[in-house]
């Protein structure tokens, strides 16, 4: 009778607290809600619209036709018209196209004798857009006039393939750099979103503010030790990825730490910004937890960006990991440099910078 | 000496509904201790960090050291220090480490602050203790650390709130001398307490109850204003009494102290002991006219704002 009682009185006492802690409320109710219409339509294995180059070395009417069946199997979206397949190569390098379709000079010859019509360049290291490109080698054709040409049923291949960067097609060569996106962001952004709400926490703010320290001295301060906390960390797991799970490494150093640094900038400024919001370091963790379920699901760590419906896609763009996850794998298994992916570093560096301006601005030495 | 470190004029501040500090007017004289007086809850801590410019004042004038706050309070930082209710120094680092990332802040030289470091740590008994971590202490050695701390950059004016209240009274005592020194050296201190022992050794001191400041000047011409209304009755049965010498008009407050019943009465009252007598007409009781202690300015400053 009494432990039912105690029992009651603490539930009781739980429920209350929780009710008037209004940020983990919003939380229990916020969380199943966003995540279940997020993930439940954003979660699809069937990849669709992935961008793609056509070089059309023969310049023929068959080509067009050719491209035009292609276009219509949605599997691809052609993005760009490219003249050599050097300027193909160095745009999948680039992740401005997962794959490059080239048609060869004697395509007629080739359609008449009737070998594989043309060739898919495909960046292998994403494992199932290279399934979704590998599906279409034995894609029925149509040339001359709609009639189907026998030579190209099921029998025998449209095309060849040439898997770049991962033709053993294994998984973990594309997870492993895209882990450390998912490691950093978790990492990352719960140290500095825990970091201020703690001072403020044990009192230590207090006096701190009181001192001539200016918000901006206070906010890199505390940013500066977790460069090197992040540094430490994705050289254990790429390190690691090498040594256990041979994962290649194609690029540069350079180009990997600079990719890196922007990237843990931008972790951190985002921690930091929580930091300003939060008032308990619980309430900071779960915001923390409320950025990472969709940098996991969303930010083509687990499923392609061209997986997902639009919407997603406005979701995953405004995400850090988004664009870490194609600057990692880009320098990492296609052998990209820094240079040739401008759009993602500029995108980091500039929510960085926004990030810290707002943190800074929202801090106020003041206790009102 | 007669240069003012702050003056306040129509202090207010609201949070949301409460008003917990009500139209205070403040001159406080350089140099000198001055105490703040006044249990949880009556605007104390309030004041002090409107002084120290963390909290924005909902209305009023606040000049500390010749600056407007809040909006030169960012000058005013290198000038003062603050020494918190609670403890808000670093417990995962030594004391050393505490005072080394202090001066720094403060932009001391390296040299300088270790020739600072060195005799604040031997001023306040540190120095055996100096690898400890700061929440492995006793509330009395993170006192003298958080003292050394506020007074490391020579500040001229020093904010300490309720700076004893987790301190035994030997230390108290230890502290005092130590405030006293620093008195002695220019620093004027504004010091806040509920311990009518601390209140009484400041050299001027003001009482605040509910976010109003009661009455203020030094302890000696406090209670000076209560001479001859206080009033000590011997006898038995004392809770009884108690209960009828309340009753009375001209009487403010009862308290029993020990074998005495203090009776505090009102101001302008000739004869208070054959008034007394009179009122309760009892053969078995003894009645002595008693000095009157800081307990009694307090209890009769804030009986007074009450009643209001």
């Amino acid at each position: 009778m009494s432990t039912a009682q105690r029992v009651g009185a603490i539930t009781g006492k739980e429920l209350k607290q929780l009710s008037r802690d209004r940020v983990t409320f919003g939380m229990v109710i916020m969380i199943p809600l966003i995540q279940l219409l997020l993930f439940g339509f954003a979660i699809n294995t069937e990849v669709r619209n992935i961008p793609i180059a056509v070089v059309d070395l023969s310049g023929s009417a068959i080509a067009r036709a050719i491209t035009e069946q292609v276009r219509v199997t949605q599997v691809v979206d052609i993005t760009a018209n490219l003249n050599t397949p050097a300027e193909a190569e160095a745009a999948i390098v680039a992740g401005r196209v997962r794959a490059a379709l080239v048609f060869p000079e004697n395509l007629a010859q080739r359609v008449a004798s009737g070998a594989p019509v043309a060739q898919w360049l495909v960046d292998g290291s994403d494992t199932m857009v290279g399934s979704a490109l590998l599906g279409l080698r034995s894609m029925p054709l149509f040339i001359d006039q709609g009639i189907p040409n026998k030579a190209y049923a099921s029998t025998r291949p449209s095309f060849e393939v040439a898997l770049f960067f991962n033709p053993e097609r294994r998984s973990e060569v594309n997870i492993v750099p895209g882990l450390t996106a998912i490691i950093l962001t978790m990492t990352m952004i719960l140290f500095t979103s825990v970091a201020l709400v703690r001072e403020r926490e044990r009192g230590n703010l207090e006096l701190l503010i009181t001192t001539p320290v200016r918000p901006l001295e206070l906010m890199v301060g505390k940013l500066v030790p977790y460069i090197f906390v992040g540094l430490v960390q994705i050289t254990i797991i790429l390190g690691l990825g090498r040594l256990i799970f041979d994962v290649p490494f194609n690029g540069t150093l350079p180009s990997l730490i600079l990719v890196t640094m922007v990237f843990i900038g931008a972790s951190l400024t985002l921690g930091l910004l929580i930091s300003t919001a939060a008032k308990t370091q619980m309430q900071a963790m779960q915001m923390t937890v409320f950025i990472l379920m969709p940098s996991i699901l969303l930010s083509g760590f687990m499923f392609p960006y061209e997986a997902m419906p639009v919407a997603a896609q406005y979701i995953a763009e405004a995400l850090p990991a988004t664009h870490f996850i194609r600057l990692i794998r880009g320098v990492f298994l296609r052998g990209a440099q820094a240079s040739q992916l401008l759009p993602d570093i500029f995108w980091l560096l500039g929510f960085t910078l926004i990030m810290l301006g707002i943190a800074t601005k929202r801090f106020r030495k003041s206790l009102d | 000496m007669n240069e003012l470190a702050i003056r306040v004029q129509a202090l207010t501040r609201h949070f949301g509904e409460l008003i917990a500090v009500n139209d205070v007017d403040l001159e406080i004289p350089a140099g000198q201790i001055y105490g703040f007086l006044g249990p949880n809850g009556s605007g104390k801590t309030t004041i002090i960090r409107m002084l120290c410019g963390l909290l924005t004042p909902s209305a009023g004038e606040v000049s500390v050291l010749g600056l407007n706050i809040p909006e030169q309070a960012e000058a005013l930082r290198c000038k003062i220090g603050y020494m918190t209710q609670k403890f808000s120094l670093y417990d995962d680092l030594t004391v050393e480490e505490n005072m080394q990332f202090m001066g720094r802040i403060y932009g001391m030289a390296r040299g300088d602050a270790r020739q600072r470091i060195e005799q604040l740590l031997q001023r306040y008994a540190l120095a055996p203790m100096r690898d400890r971590h700061a929440g492995a202490m006793s509330g009395g050695q993170r006192q003298r650390l958080a003292l050394a701390v506020a007074t490391l950059h020579s500040p001229t004016l020093l904010f300490l709130d309720e700076p004893t209240s987790a301190v035994d009274p030997e230390n108290r005592r230890d502290f005092w001398e130590q405030l006293f020194d620093l008195s002695d050296a220019g620093t004027t201190i504004l010091v806040s307490t509920h311990y009518m022992d601390e209140a009484e050794r400041c050299h001027r001191l003001a009482i605040l109850e509910t976010g109003r400041l009661c009455k203020h000047g030094s302890p000696a011409e406090l209670m000076a204003e209560l001479a001859a209304r206080v009033v000590e009755i011997g006898g038995n049965d004392l809770r009884a009494i108690k209960n009828r010498v309340m009753q009375l008009p001209e009487v403010q407050s009862a308290a029993q102290q020990g074998l005495h019943l203090r009776v505090l009465l009102n101001p302008g009252i000739e004869a208070p002991v054959d008034y007394l007598k009179a009122a309760l007409a009892d053969a078995g009781l003894n009645y002595t006219l008693a000095r009157p202690s800081l307990e009694d300015v307090f209890v009769a400053a804030t009986q007074g704002s009450t009643a209001r």
